[in-house]
């Protein structure tokens, strides 16, 4: 298997400090999976939603394994925070009692099996791919840490932090027009 | 013990990604309600920030500009669901209904 990119290559013991990481890195990856699987898979929305936030709580932890505390910082205040919870307001206000059901049931019989197939076609596909490139390394020269990020946000990437704040405050003013319009 | 050294290689975090976006196509193709598209979008969004990551921690040269992408993302994300729910809430005002099959005005 020349095409696994793994740094480093050698597998730790058990009982060791790097086996335990193991262990928790497992644990993380299953919580991201059960999560993934109770937002696609649930009835009603609100459980959904709730398997939305815990889906993203494990792939903070995998952030956090990807050697980036801040963006695994961000991923729990973002998404966990606020979108799961800015979801959870939308269900409550936009959706009458008894309609909260994800709407399932009265589909028609080919879109289940149809959905999973594309899904697991995608999978299959994407996974392969990943596995059978030969992914060339590069040489390292900057570093992880977050001074580095803070400095890059304010000179190399100055132009698009810009213009992500401006598209922030229109997706604010747009969000109170549009929620605003029809109320009476 | 391989399996427990899964966290430091490269495939593992895009089987991760992989599985993500193929949740989130399933979820668009089978939810039929709006908000279920919606979150099923996110993940989407998820995949592709992971895959972001996964290059970044290995292949890159510069280990910021990944972090750095995937923050533009989660920002984009956030911007997207606050402007879709606001949308779902004027849907619901007008037609008191957020499922896909009652939205066909425009069908014919």
């Amino acid at each position: 298997m020349q095409a696994l990119v793994c740094q480093p290559a050698a597998a730790p013991a058990l009982f060791s400090a790097e086996g335990v990481v193991g262990i928790i890195f497992l644990l993380t990856v299953a919580l991201v999976v059960t999560g993934a699987l109770i937002a696609v898979n649930a009835q009603r929305l609100v459980r959904a939603v709730s398997g939305l936030a815990i889906c993203f709580t494990g792939l903070a932890g995998v952030y956090y394994f990807l050697l980036s505390p801040f963006l695994a910082m961000m991923q729990l205040l973002i998404y966990v925070g606020a979108v799961s919870i800015l979801i959870a307001f939308g269900i409550m206000m936009a959706t009458p009692e008894e309609q909260q059901t994800a709407g399932m049931q009265h589909r028609s019989i080919l879109a289940g099996p149809l959905a999973f197939s594309v899904g697991a076609l995608i999978f299959a596909a994407l996974t392969v791919l990943g596995l059978k490139t030969q992914w060339q390394v590069f040489p390292r020269q900057g570093t992880f840490d977050i001074k580095a990020v803070g400095m890059s946000l304010l000179t190399t990437h100055s132009l698009v932090f810009e213009l992500i704040s401006i598209v922030l405050l229109l997706a604010i003013i747009g969000a109170l027009v549009l929620a605003q319009r029809g109320r009476n | 013990m391989q399996l427990l050294n899964l966290y430091n290689c490269l495939p593992t975090y895009l089987v991760i990604g992989a599985l993500l976006f193929a949740f989130g196509v399933y979820g668009m193709v089978a939810r039929r309600t709006v908000i279920g598209m919606l979150i099923s979008s996110e993940f989407i969004l998820a995949a592709a920030s992971t895959n972001f990551m996964a290059f970044n921690r290995f292949l890159a040269p510069d280990p910021v500009v990944g972090q750095i992408f995937t923050l533009f993302i989660m920002a984009i994300a956030a911007a997207e669901a606050a402007i879709a729910i606001s949308i779902m809430i004027a849907v619901y005002r007008n037609y008191k209904t957020i499922e896909t099959d009652d939205l066909v005005d425009l069908q014919g």
